[in-house]
Formats: structure tokens, C-alpha cells, sequence
């Protein structure tokens, strides 16, 4: 009997709640083993960037204006949406070159992260809060508040489990961003994207493109309406760059160099603290 | 003088007579030279600046100017101090010393007061019962802190960076100085400190009582000078972090220029803060809120509430309010008690006060200031409105660091909200109303660092300050005020 044919799954890129292809038509072809094609890849240009960025500003005021516990309700949702989600997510990483068990493991520590910060989402502010006893009569306290439009450029080494450590405490905070996915590894980043679009997040919260990192690390690092970039990487060069493009508005830069995503330290609420800004008021006390 | 024969007369004008604060008790010398290593050395470059008294142009005394040598003698200093004495000593001790410096500064508060109103021109009434007062008191808080930190951040310990270069303006000098060394000795940092070119006397008094509470030698080097030393501070490699408060784009240099270098910075820089008035506030509260927050320090502060946006139905009456308000304020001697408003800064500073104005009327705004005469000699500014102004004016948009207020209207929440936000700052913002729900509405969508509610203007050492996009990083102040100066472990 003839085998059944496969229907093969065209990987696209993720702005505003849409699944477009490329502005450009530009691709790149992502081989597995033995020179396998496995997808062709959208190779994301400065456009579609703009126009992520455009798509994660719009979505700010509603996204950082959710309650606390609806933001947590949705990383939760996020969670179980990827544990429904798991064997493909598995045969995507193995496709990717992993063995069964480290891709077992790698997407195991992906939903356990998701649950992770979905319960810090109603206590990092308390956390990080304080009342302030000034020496006049005022009321005082200080609140973090979410920085604004993160950009990320995703680590290269760690297609899901990485992307999904930087995500998280930046969208449970409040911000939107737009992601530049693994260019080795970006299958996982585009069903990941399929599963935010059908968990309650609103679209334009994350916006997810693929590409190659060179061509778009100074887009992401420079764009005037970007309030915060994160780098995931050791290239001197790069995060340097970035660095100094960030000096442009005064975004706020973050290098982040994690080599081994599994570990307990590569968790941690001061990674949410990392895209907060605190903001303090006063008010007088009187009648 | 009123007397117990006539009635009080509220028609005419009253004259204050002049009450000069006196100065027989400052000692001044006639030169400064650098705080480096716990003495008083003469500067390798052998230059020496005039300071001068803005409110006359007469010169107080000639001060040191550090250069690359210098910065890197005083680099050298305060890493020594941080090896052999600082990180080595218990916390509990460290927060004695900073308690000592505290104590010390409250008794010569006087002697401070009247320099900080020498040197930089605001309104002995200001350095007297703010800046001094809170430069003490900023000490006061941080040396709690020093034997504390392991309670700061839940789950973390701390760990110093090491040596920290710490450059301040010329606004609030001691209180900038005070910001600067207070939290960073606290988390057991040592410090090079530059004050600005123009105000940097308060800061080598402070060298001076850095010395009477006997810190061990280079744990505080206070070196002054302009630019270029900020410059060579800022590229020096043996430093592990940098504290500016300044202009946004200096802040922007030192960011780009910091990059990939690994040391850490927390920026303080420019701001264009909106001051929102509701119909409903409280309109002589809110009269004296816009009064105080914009014309403070000669509008010499970078969170001043210099865009005031009015909701239209109280416009007229607001701004007859405020017209009549300043023709009540006295500008002229800073040393008087009864002055309101001081002298400007500098030359440099009036120049570029007098270019933005003549900016604002060159495209269309229309100026108001009052009748009263300005000193002869100095530099002085009157206190200045605009109205018919919009959002791009560039007296609305940018920063002038000056006694100018430009004044817009709104219909709505959202109108006003939208305009505040409508700028590249985000360090203050300003809202007036009498309704408790509305204030928390707006101030958590007004995009920046500090909010005043029914107020304006109030610092305090337990209360974070700094700003949001590009008024910088970092907190100083409070809690949150030490997280620029230690590592998480």
C-alpha cells in the first residue's frame, strides 16, 4: 500500500495577530540532516520590523492596562496550550538535529517556564514596590511599570527554551516585543507563535520574525519608537553595537549570555525587573 | 511698616526691606585645589578656573581644573581606598562614616547654604531649607543602608562594582554630590566625583568635611573641572561604573561611548515634564503648584514642570491668576530672604535661555513677564510665560532649563494625557485635581519616572528619582537607589 504523503507546514513569520509571509519574498532554506530540506524560512527585512514594531506599540496601552491576574491567566493559558502542543513541538527539535530525550526535556522546561511567570505576574510588583516614608506629608510609593516596545534578538543555541526565557518575564511585565527567532533553529519560534495565537494573547503583543540576525541587528537596536533591547549572545562585536545604537533614545540595553537555558538560574524575577521602569508619586496628605 | 494707627492697605504695593543673610561666617579661600588620596593637591595640568557669583560676575575664587592625569591620580586613589580599606571594612563601620559625614554637614549647614547661593545664584531661601538640608538627610538615609543590604533585594546578596565616576550639574550642586557619594559608599563603592566648572565650591567643602570625619584617603576624590575632565573620567578604563546627571545628550555620548566596555552607568538627564490642570483642582493651590514648578531654582531643574497644560474652561482664569501671581514674586540678591527667584547660572546658560525665548517668539507665541526691574550686573531672567504655543514649538519640545513656562490647553482626560506623553522626556509630570479616582488614572498613563499629585517639586531621600525614555536610567534615591551601584549575586 502506498504511504499516506505528508502535508508539509509552511513556516511563516507573526505580526499583529497575522501570519504574512515576508514583505520582501525573500526565504532561506533550513536543512536538517543528511542536507534534508525541512522549510523554507521567511527572511524578514527592515520592513516587516517596522511594521512589527508599529503592530507592538499599538498593542502597549491594552496589554500593560490587563489586570495583573489576567496577564497571569494568559501566561497560564500560553503554558497549556504548548503542553497540548508538545509532540510536534518534540519532532520539530529533533528535526532540528536534537536527540528524542534532550527534546523531550528541552519543551518539558519550556511549559514549566511559562507556569513559572505566569505566577510571578501578580507579585513582581509587590516585590518590587515600595511606600516611601518621606519626611514631609506626602504620601509616597513607587510602582514598577512596564518600559514600553522590547526588541530581542533570540539565542542562536536554544531554539524554544531560550526564546521562550526571554519572552516571558518581558510579556508578563506588560511590554509587547518583536522577536528575531533562531536563524539555525527557528521552527519552534513560528509554532510558538501559533500558540500565542490561540491563548488569549492579544495580537501585537509578540511579534515573531526570522531572519538573519547581521541584517537586522541595527533595525532592532536603532528604531526610534524601541524602548528596551535585549541581545542573547557572546559576538562581542554585535552586543557592543547594540549597545551604542541603543544610545540613540536612551534604550535600555540588556546582553544577555546564558549558555545552558535548563538551569534554575536562568529563571528569575529580576529578569522582569530588567524591562520595568519605576515610577513614584506623591501626593499630600491633608484635609 | 504697618502700624497699629492705619488700617492694613491690600491696594498698594508693599515693600519688603532688604534682609540680607550674612556671610561674615564663610571662610572662602582664594583657591581650590583637587581632593585626591584624602588631601588637597595641586593639579598636574597647573590650570586653575575662576568661580564666579552670578548674581554680581565678580570672581569668588580660583579653583583647580583636573586633567587626564588628574582623573587617573584620582582613579588610582579610590581604587587603592576600595582595595585596602573600603571593601575590607565592616559594613557596620562604613555606615558609621557615611552617619558621621551626615552629622557633619548639618552642623555647617549655614556655611553651605550661603556658598551654594554664592557660587550658583538660587534664592538663599532654596539652599537653606532644600538643598542643604536634603544633602544631609540623603547621607543620613544611605548610611542606614550600608550594614542592611542583604534585606534589599529578596533572594540576592550585593556586591560592590568597585570604583564609580560620578559627574554632577551645576542646579543643584551639593544636593548632586550628596546623591551621588551617599548611595555609593553605602554599597561600598569609592568615588570620583567632578562638580560642574561653575558651582563647585559646596562640593570642595564638602572634600573639606570628608576630611573632619577622617574616611580613610581616597574613598571620596573630588575633582573639578569642565568638559574634557568629564570626558577623560568617562573613558578611563579603571573605573567599574559612571553616574552622570546631566543633559540628554551628553547622557547619549556616555551611553554610546560605554558600550561594550562592561561598565555599568545610570543616567540622569533631561526633561520637558508636563503640569496638568483639571477644572475641578483647587485653582490658588494649583496657582502656587505651577508657580513653584516651574519658577524653583530659576527653572534650573531638570524636572520642572515646564509645559503647563490647562483644561480650557479655567484657562483664562489660570492664567490672570498666574499674571498676577508673578507680578507678587522678587527676583534680585539670592542672599535676601524674601528673594523668589535667584540668578541665572552662567553666561553660557542665559544665552541659551535667551535663544530659546527669542525662538518662541519668532514663531508665533506670545510672551508674558512682569513689571519688575532685574540687578544691573549678573545674569537675570525674568519669569516668563508663553501662550499660543503647540506641540511643535520648539520652546514646547525642548528642554530650556530656565524660568519659562509654556502653556497649552486641553478638552479632555485623553487629550491631556496624549499631550503629556507627546514628548522624547519622561523624568516628571504634574496633575491637579480634587477627584482621588482621576489622579491615579492619569498619573500611572503619564509616561515618567516621578508624578506630583496636588503638588510639585518635592524630593526626599527615601523617594526614587529618575526618569523614563530619554531622561535616562537608573534610580537615585530610595530603595531602588541602590541598584546602580551593585552587582547581584
Amino acid at each position: 500500500m502506498k504511504k499516506r504523503l505528508e502535508v508539509l507546514k509552511t513556516y511563516k513569520i507573526y505580526i499583529g495577530g497575522k501570519f504574512p509571509r515576508t514583505e520582501s519574498g525573500r526565504y532561506y532554506l533550513l536543512e536538517g540532516k543528511n542536507k534534508k530540506p525541512l522549510a523554507n524560512i521567511c527572511r524578514g527585512s527592515r520592513k516587516d520590523f517596522r511594521n512589527s514594531v508599529v503592530a507592538a506599540r499599538k498593542a502597549f496601552s491594552g496589554w500593560s492596562g490587563r489586570t495583573a491576574y489576567n496577564r497571569g491567566q494568559i501566561l497560564y493559558r500560553i503554558a497549556e496550550m504548548l503542553e497540548g502542543r508538545r509532540e510536534q513541538f518534540v519532532s520539530e527539535l529533533i528535526l532540528q538535529g536534537d536527540s528524542a530525550a534532550k527534546a523531550e526535556k528541552e519543551v518539558n522546561i519550556s511549559i514549566d517556564r511559562f507556569i513559572y511567570y505566569a505566577g510571578w505576574s501578580d507579585k513582581y510588583i509587590q516585590l518590587f514596590s515600595s511606600v516611601n516614608p518621606v519626611a514631609s506629608p506626602h504620601f509616597n510609593f513607587s510602582v514598577p511599570e512596564p518600559t514600553g516596545v522590547v526588541t530581542m534578538i533570540a539565542p542562536e543555541e536554544s531554539g524554544l527554551l531560550g526564546l521562550i526565557s526571554v519572552i516571558a518575564p518581558v510579556i508578563v511585565g506588560g511590554n509587547t516585543c518583536v522577536v528575531l527567532a533562531s536563524h539555525s533553529k527557528p521552527l519552534c519560534a513560528v509554532s510558538f507563535a501559533e500558540v500565542l495565537h490561540s491563548s488569549d494573547v492579544p495580537g501585537g503583543v509578540v511579534n515573531m520574525l526570522t531572519g538573519f540576525r547581521s541584517e537586522l541587528l541595527d533595525n532592532f537596536s536603532t528604531h526610534m519608537d524601541v524602548n528596551a533591547v535585549i541581545y542573547c549572545g557572546d559576538d562581542k562585536k554585535e552586543g557592543k553595537r547594540v549597545m551604542e545604537n541603543s544610545s540613540l533614545n536612551v534604550k535600555r540595553p540588556h546582553i544577555i549570555n546564558t549558555k545552558d537555558w535548563t538551569k534554575e538560574k536562568a529563571q528569575d524575577p529580576y529578569q522582569i525587573l530588567d524591562t520595568q521602569e519605576i515610577k513614584t508619586t506623591w501626593h499630600p496628605i491633608g484635609i | 511698616m504697618v502700624t497699629k494707627e492705619k488700617l492694613i492697605d491690600f491696594n498698594s504695593v508693599w515693600e519688603y526691606s532688604p534682609a540680607p543673610e550674612s556671610t561674615d561666617h564663610v571662610k572662602l579661600d582664594d583657591k581650590y585645589d583637587l581632593f585626591i588620596n584624602g588631601e588637597f593637591v595641586s593639579p598636574k595640568s597647573r590650570k586653575y578656573f575662576w568661580t564666579e557669583n552670578p548674581a554680581t560676575g565678580k570672581k569668588i575664587a580660583k579653583v583647580a581644573e583636573a586633567s587626564k592625569a588628574d582623573v587617573n591620580s584620582a582613579v588610582k586613589a579610590a581604587r587603592t581606598a576600595y582595595d585596602k580599606y573600603w571593601s575590607k571594612m565592616p559594613a557596620s563601620e562604613r555606615s558609621k562614616y557615611i552617619f558621621r559625614i551626615a552629622r557633619i554637614m548639618q552642623e555647617r549647614s549655614r556655611e553651605l547654604s550661603v556658598i551654594e547661593s554664592l557660587d550658583g545664584g538660587k534664592p538663599i531661601r532654596e539652599s537653606r531649607d532644600v538643598d542643604i538640608p536634603l544633602a544631609s538627610a540623603h547621607f543620613f538615609y544611605y548610611a542606614g543602608w550600608a550594614d542592611k543590604l542583604d534585606y534589599a533585594f529578596p533572594g540576592r546578596k550585593t556586591r560592590a562594582l568597585g570604583v564609580a565616576g560620578q559627574i554632577i550639574p551645576w542646579n543643584f550642586p551639593l544636593l548632586m554630590a550628596a546623591w551621588k557619594i551617599a548611595p555609593a559608599l553605602a554599597t561600598g563603592n569609592t568615588v570620583v566625583l567632578k562638580p560642574a566648572e561653575t558651582t563647585p565650591l559646596t562640593a570642595m567643602k564638602l572634600a573639606e568635611i570628608i576630611q573632619e570625619a577622617d574616611l580613610p584617603p581616597g574613598v571620596v576624590n573630588i575633582i573639578p573641572g569642565a568638559g574634557e575632565t568629564g570626558k577623560a573620567i568617562v573613558n578611563h578604563p579603571g573605573l567599574d561604573k559612571i553616574a552622570f546627571t546631566g543633559s540628554t545628550v551628553v547622557g547619549k555620548y556616555i551611553q554610546k561611548t560605554l558600550a561594550g566596555t562592561g561598565k555599568k552607568y545610570s543616567l540622569e538627564l533631561g526633561g520637558k515634564a508636563a503640569n496638568i490642570i483639571f477644572e475641578e483642582a483647587d485653582l490658588d493651590q494649583a496657582v502656587e503648584g505651577i508657580i513653584n514648578a516651574i519658577f524653583f531654582n530659576q527653572g534650573h531643574v531638570c524636572c520642572a514642570g515646564s509645559r503647563l497644560l490647562i483644561q480650557e474652561g479655567i484657562a483664562d482664569e489660570i492664567i490672570n491668576k498666574l499674571k498676577n501671581r508673578m507680578e507678587t514674586l522678587i527676583i534680585g540678591d539670592p542672599l535676601d530672604k524674601n528673594t523668589d527667584i535667584g540668578a541665572i547660572n552662567s553666561k553660557a546658560q542665559l544665552k541659551r535661555i535667551n535663544e530659546l525665548v527669542s525662538a518662541g517668539i519668532d514663531e508665533g507665541g506670545t510672551i508674558y513677564q512682569p513689571t519688575c526691574a532685574l540687578p544691573k550686573s549678573g545674569y537675570w531672567f525674568k519669569p516668563t510665560l508663553f501662550t499660543d504655543v503647540s506641540q511643535s514649538h520648539r520652546i514646547v519640545q525642548e528642554e530650556i532649563f530656565g524660568p519659562v513656562l509654556a502653556i497649552q490647553t486641553f478638552r479632555t482626560v485623553d487629550e491631556a494625557i496624549e499631550k503629556a506623553n507627546n514628548t522624547p522626556y519622561g523624568l516628571s509630570g504634574g496633575v491637579w485635581t480634587d477627584k482621588g479616582s482621576k489622579v491615579f488614572k492619569v498619573t500611572k498613563q503619564i509616561n515618567a519616572g516621578v508624578i506630583w499629585a496636588n503638588t510639585f517639586n518635592k524630593f526626599d531621600p527615601t523617594s526614587p528619582f529618575g526618569g523614563y525614555k530619554e531622561s535616562g536610567m537608573g534610580r537615585e534615591g530610595g530603595l531602588h537607589g541602590l541598584l546602580p551601584y551593585v552587582e547581584l549575586i
